[in-house]
């Protein structure tokens, strides 16, 4: 097991070398991790050691070299399992990511679907939680129904009960908005959607790399997210499914690894986990987001989870000095991610000068439409925190943010 | 509806009293970011108003992260081409203006022949017209470039 070390935030940030360089003359402020977080040199000394010396495919079995590198592999998902503790490692999928996750359950599901079926989706779902079931709506004649938020960017649980029936057979919500930072209470809503018969779908992109995530206490039937928002390498993701969801669920892609058996008669698919795996998988960036997993093992959860707060609240604190300044999500459950306009100025416009001044930040649709058309405003600029982040950063911004506001009258 | 007359076109004067000369002399001033994006601010704000009547889809300009507009109307005397464009965005507003400048009042075979892209390079604005940011001044360009064509 690994030992846990205090939370140590300068050497921390000696394990990202990426934050250590200037843009635009002024040293790097890196507030988009929700986009895509930066990776310890940790992970990137997995993935650099894995093609020097272990590198082959997978499952293979033929030589000393696909043995090493199918047990890197493998150890992967035993991570991952244990990282949201799976009751078993059959129920972790690889996938090329969040969006993929989605759509693998959303199509599975479908064959399940009929006329007038009823699938739960939430008005603050990114659009990789809502298109791939618009898709499987359009194939089978199943309904999208929208879940409400308030004016702070929380759902309206009262309403649940009331979008529960017995056509509803799917509830996909996100557990964290990308947009508003809101953590939604999963636990609860899994319970009612359960009660009622509903196989549930979590969206984790954006709670995994903030909180620790127990699927087994949740309860939900299916959990994913991508590894490159978790602090490992892009082009890996995850579904966690319950074993009996999965084997229900028919593949995906076919092809190699995925099967059996192979004949013009017929063929048999592989068991689970393999059965959702067609193809030559993503080996060394599932050997990177084992890094990033054990990397996240020896950091003090709690006290990193205690940075990252003080770090939002610091900027809370600021938000009065930016003339105009307006947040969008107040819930009051969040992880640090920070919406927000200036009045008088576009998103971009402010993207644009904070650039500028060597601090990036997301700004436009944030792949939620349906969440800018509620709050009637064209995009917002995001600040999005990760634990590398400091005070000073969180000070950069605002400074840079009362700069810019200062151009434009 | 119809556009706005070919006169209300010509008042504009980006491309014409505001030449290319003058903004590189102006940026020549600008020591740092903040005087340079300011101007850039300002150039935007004095862009001639664009009517609200044709912000409608057939002059949008899509591929933007900020919502581009832009119309044109062709002199038949010269075959000089007019343009307006407007944004919801001020500093993509005023690097419109910048094009304008390059753009505005010239005739296709003109356009043609500019090389924007050395213009912006000068100006050190070429990371707004490079094919990774979503602000549109490359859209906004490409379709300019195929009004000349068709002219
Ligand atoms: C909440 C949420 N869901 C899904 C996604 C899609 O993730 P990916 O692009 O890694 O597939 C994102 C990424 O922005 C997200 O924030």
């Amino acid at each position: 097991m690994s030992t846990t070390t205090a939370f140590d935030i300068d050497s921390i940030r000696s394990d990202f070398d990426i934050l250590d360089q200037n843009i635009n003359g002024k040293p790097l402020v890196y507030l988009d991790s929700a986009a895509s977080a930066q990776k310890p040199n940790q992970v990137l000394d997995a993935i650099n050691h894995y093609y020097r010396h272990d590198n082959a495919n997978v499952h293979r079995g033929a030589h000393t070299l696909g043995d090493r590198a199918t047990a890197d592999f493998e150890s992967a998902r035993d991570c991952v399992r244990e990282y949201i503790n799976a009751a078993s490692r059959k129920e972790i999928i690889w996938t090329k990511g969040t969006t993929e996750a989605i759509n693998l359950i959303a199509n599975g599901l479908s064959q399940s679907l009929a006329p007038g079926d009823e699938i739960i989706v939430s008005r603050m779902e990114h659009h990789a939680n809502i298109v791939p079931w618009q898709m499987a709506a359009e194939r089978t004649g199943a309904v999208i129904r929208v879940w409400d938020i308030n004016a702070a960017g929380e759902l309206c649980l009262d309403q649940l009960q009331d979008l529960l029936n017995e056509k509803t057979k799917i509830l996909a919500i996100t557990h964290v908005s990308n947009v508003l930072g809101t953590i939604n209470p999963v636990k609860d809503i899994v319970k009612q959607a359960k009660a009622a018969g509903v196989i549930s779908v979590i969206d984790g992109a954006q709670a995994v790399p903030h909180f620790q995530v127990d699927v087994q206490a949740l309860d939900c039937d299916f959990y994913v997210f991508s590894s490159h928002k978790l602090f490992g390498p892009t082009g890996i993701g995850v579904v966690y499914g319950k074993e009996k969801r999965l084997e229900a669920l028919p593949p995906y892609q076919g092809g190699g690894e995925m099967i059996e058996r192979v004949s013009f008669e017929g063929t048999t698919y592989n068991e689970l986990p393999y059965k959702f795996e067609a193809g030559t998988p993503a080996i060394s960036e599932a050997v990177g987001l084992k890094a990033a997993i054990e990397y996240l093992g020896n950091i003090d959860r709690a006290a990193m989870e205690a940075h990252e707060q003080g770090l939002y609240q610091l900027a809370l604190a600021r938000v009065s000095e930016v003339p105009g300044m307006r947040l969008i999500g107040t819930a009051q459950h969040k992880v640090p991610v920070m919406s927000f306009l200036i009045e008088g100025l576009h998103p971009s416009d402010i993207g644009t000068l904070l650039d500028q001044q060597g601090i990036a930040i997301r700004t436009g649709h944030h792949c939620a439409m349906p969440l800018m058309q509620h709050y009637d405003v064209p995009g917002t600029a995001r600040a999005s925190f990760a634990f590398y982040n400091t005070e000073a950063d969180v000070n950069r911004l605002f400074d840079g943010l009362i700069k810019i506001q200062k151009m434009f009258v | 509806m119809s556009l706005p007359a070919l006169n209300e076109f010509k008042a504009s004067p980006f491309g014409t009293e505001t030449t290319v000369a003058d903004i590189l002399e102006t940026f020549e001033f600008l020591d740092d970011w903040e005087e340079r994006y300011s101007y850039i601010i300002d150039l935007g704000k004095s862009l001639p108003a664009f009517p609200e009547s044709e912000k409608q889809e057939k002059n949008y300009v899509h591929g933007c992260q900020s919502q581009v507009w832009l119309i044109h109307q062709v002199d038949p005397d010269d075959g000089k081409i007019y343009l307006m464009i407007d944004s919801d965005a001020i500093i993509v507003k005023g690097l419109a203006a910048v094009v304008l400048t390059i753009l505005n009042a010239k005739t296709s075979a003109e356009i043609m022949a500019t090389d924007i892209e050395s213009l912006f390079d000068k100006l050190d604005l070429i990371r707004h017209i490079s094919a990774t940011r979503g602000n549109g001044l490359r859209a906004m360009i490409e379709l300019i470039k195929a009004i000349a064509a068709e002219n």
